[in-house]
């Protein structure tokens, strides 16, 4: 059996374009998303207050995405229409994160077989219940696997690391100032300087806010969250910094890319 | 790989087909047409008095915002079809519409067109600004005009509260589209001629929005007391004229218990002088 020139595995396609999505995600900075006691918090350090690595899609629905903005972008504009026209069909609350990953899914691992380039993203759906029970956290990697997180998830380059230091500091049900220092901690290298207010983006999906649960936090009231207090939230739950261990409901540290040895192209 | 290719990215689904606009009705027209109102099909007989009709919406700017308060009666003919229906909806923060005419269209226009605006607001980071706003809803109504033409005749009264000079603002409609930006007070709708001539009476400029929610009361009552289709308060099953305020805090609709106090003093009031509060002569 003779092997035709050019030809290439399937298995090795698939990880030479794993190794590519996977080069590309890590090379952009983390984004991570945690529950608190009102919901769901997102935080990303982000320059740009023009192009958001965080968005709403949906009255319960934030999407936070990491890796080529043009891509997740796309994503995130389909994602909009359908939530929007789904909503408008039947009603506004059958619309769900888990119909919307699945969307995302389809097509991310449509994508990631049949393109000759993968999306360089790696996307979080997350969708706040009534209760913290009913919070619904989604990680969709560039190969479309649907990872159901629960508390925390980190994503984009040295996603393992920021991972580790957010389980340090998460807890179940901390208050919104505690959960951005724990989510501020996570994205900080040790030694590193914290970004400033101005450098990052940061949004909630508040269960208690009516009609439309997501909002962004910019300007006085996240440098308010920021100062430590709970002052810009009006509640007071500090003083329980000790009980810091990692939570056993949480997930094992998230990988980043599908399992499996990473081809160097060298040939060896 | 061959046929999803002419999507963006070769993606699967047509979800992702840019229309190359934040206009969620563009995007329904090319996706599903069959989900928006006001399709070209004309009907085989004019509906008019068959179908369900709203009536009367009254807005009035008040000092920081405006108020819009609708009735809550739907007339098909002679019948009355529903007593408790809702005229006024909440389309955003700060912008409301009430609807007159047609109730289905109507209903269905209210949805897409709040749609519509969160729509653009999430591709684009920003609300449309209030004069956008009203222009869109001009095209929205336009769409529907073969089927006014059958009978289906439905005119909103948007309001909307402005950042820019801090005040409320109204746009009225015909069938044919709009806008027409009314000042200080308006009102559409089978009552409206006498809930007009009650507002002109009983308008104070600048009044607080408490003030206000007083005279549009006043006027729906008005409108009531003079036109058949337009429901006066229900003391009897208690249900109230749908009453909101729109200023920089956002939209508020008053609750049945703070609009069941003013309807019922205002009530106990007509029952010494029927014609309600009479406006200075000179």
């Amino acid at each position: 059996m003779s092997i035709p020139f050019g030809y290439v595995s399937p298995e090795q396609q698939m990880r030479d374009k794993a190794d590519y999505a996977r080069k590309g995600i890590a090379r952009g900075r983390s984004v991570v998303v945690l529950q608190y006691e009102d919901g769901i918090l997102f935080v990303a350090p982000n320059p740009s207050r023009a192009l958001h690595k965080i968005s709403e899609i949906y009255d319960r629905i934030g999407f936070a995405a990491v890796g080529r903005y043009n891509e997740f972008e796309a994503l995130r504009l389909g994602g909009i229409r359908y939530a929007d026209i789904n909503g408008y069909t039947y009603d506004r609350e059958d619309v769900t994160a888990r119909g919307l990953a699945n969307l995302y899914a389809q097509n991310l691992g449509q994508i990631f077989t049949e393109s000759l380039k993968p999306f360089e993203v790696e996307l979080v759906v997350a969708e706040v219940g009534d209760t913290a029970d009913e919070d619904h956290i989604y990680r969709l990697t560039f190969d479309g696997s649907v990872f159901d997180e629960s508390g925390l998830v980190a994503m984009g380059g040295q996603a393992e690391a920021v991972a580790g230091r957010l389980k340090e500091r998460y807890r179940d049900g901390l208050s919104l100032a505690d959960a951005l220092q724990a989510a501020l901690f996570a994205l900080t290298e040790p030694g590193g300087e914290r970004p400033p207010a101005g450098q990052l983006e940061v949004a909630v999906l508040d269960r208690n806010r009516p009609h439309r649960k997501f909002q962004r936090l910019a300007g006085p009231r996240l440098e308010a969250l920021l100062a430590g207090s709970s002052a810009g939230e009006g509640a007071v739950d500090a003083g329980t910094a000790e009980a810091a261990a990692p939570q056993d409901g949480g997930s094992q540290t998230p990988p980043t890319a599908p399992e499996g040895e990473i081809d160097t192209g060298s040939g060896g | 790989m061959g046929s999803h290719r002419d999507l963006p990215a070769g993606m699967v689904n047509h979800i992702f087909t840019d229309t190359g606009s934040s206009s969620f009705s563009e995007f329904v027209r090319s996706h599903a047409p069959d989900l928006l109102p006001g399709r070209n099909e004309t009907l085989a007989a004019p509906v008019g008095d068959q179908i369900p009709h709203a009536t009367t919406i009254v807005a009035a700017t008040c000092a920081g915002g405006v108020v819009i308060a609708g009735d809550r009666r739907a007339t098909s003919g002679n019948i009355i079809s529903q007593r408790d229906m809702e005229k006024v909806f909440r389309l955003d923060d700060h912008s409301a519409m009430g609807i007159a005419g047609a109730a289905s269209t109507g209903i269905e226009l209210a949805r897409l067109y709040r749609v519509e605006l969160e729509h653009y607001e999430k591709r684009e980071g920003r609300s449309l600004s209030v004069a956008g706003k009203a222009n869109r809803l001009a095209t929205m109504i336009r769409g529907n005009l073969p089927m006014a033409m059958q009978g289906l005749v439905v005119v909103p009264l948007f309001v909307a509260y402005d950042p820019n000079g801090d005040s409320g603002r109204i746009f009225s409609y015909d069938v044919g589209g709009g806008p027409y930006e009314q000042h200080q007070h308006h009102a559409i709708g089978s009552g409206s001629i006498f809930a007009r001539g009650s507002l002109k009476k009983l308008y104070r400029e600048g009044a607080s929005p408490e003030d206000t929610v007083l005279t549009v009361l006043q006027a729906l009552y008005d409108a009531a007391d003079d036109d058949s289709a337009t429901g006066g308060p229900d003391v009897i099953r208690r249900i109230w004229p749908v009453v909101a305020v729109l200023t920089a805090d956002g939209y508020r609709r008053l609750s049945d218990d703070e609009i069941a106090e003013n309807v019922e003093a205002m009530v106990e009031s007509r029952k010494s002088s029927p014609d309600g509060p009479t406006a200075p002569l000179r």
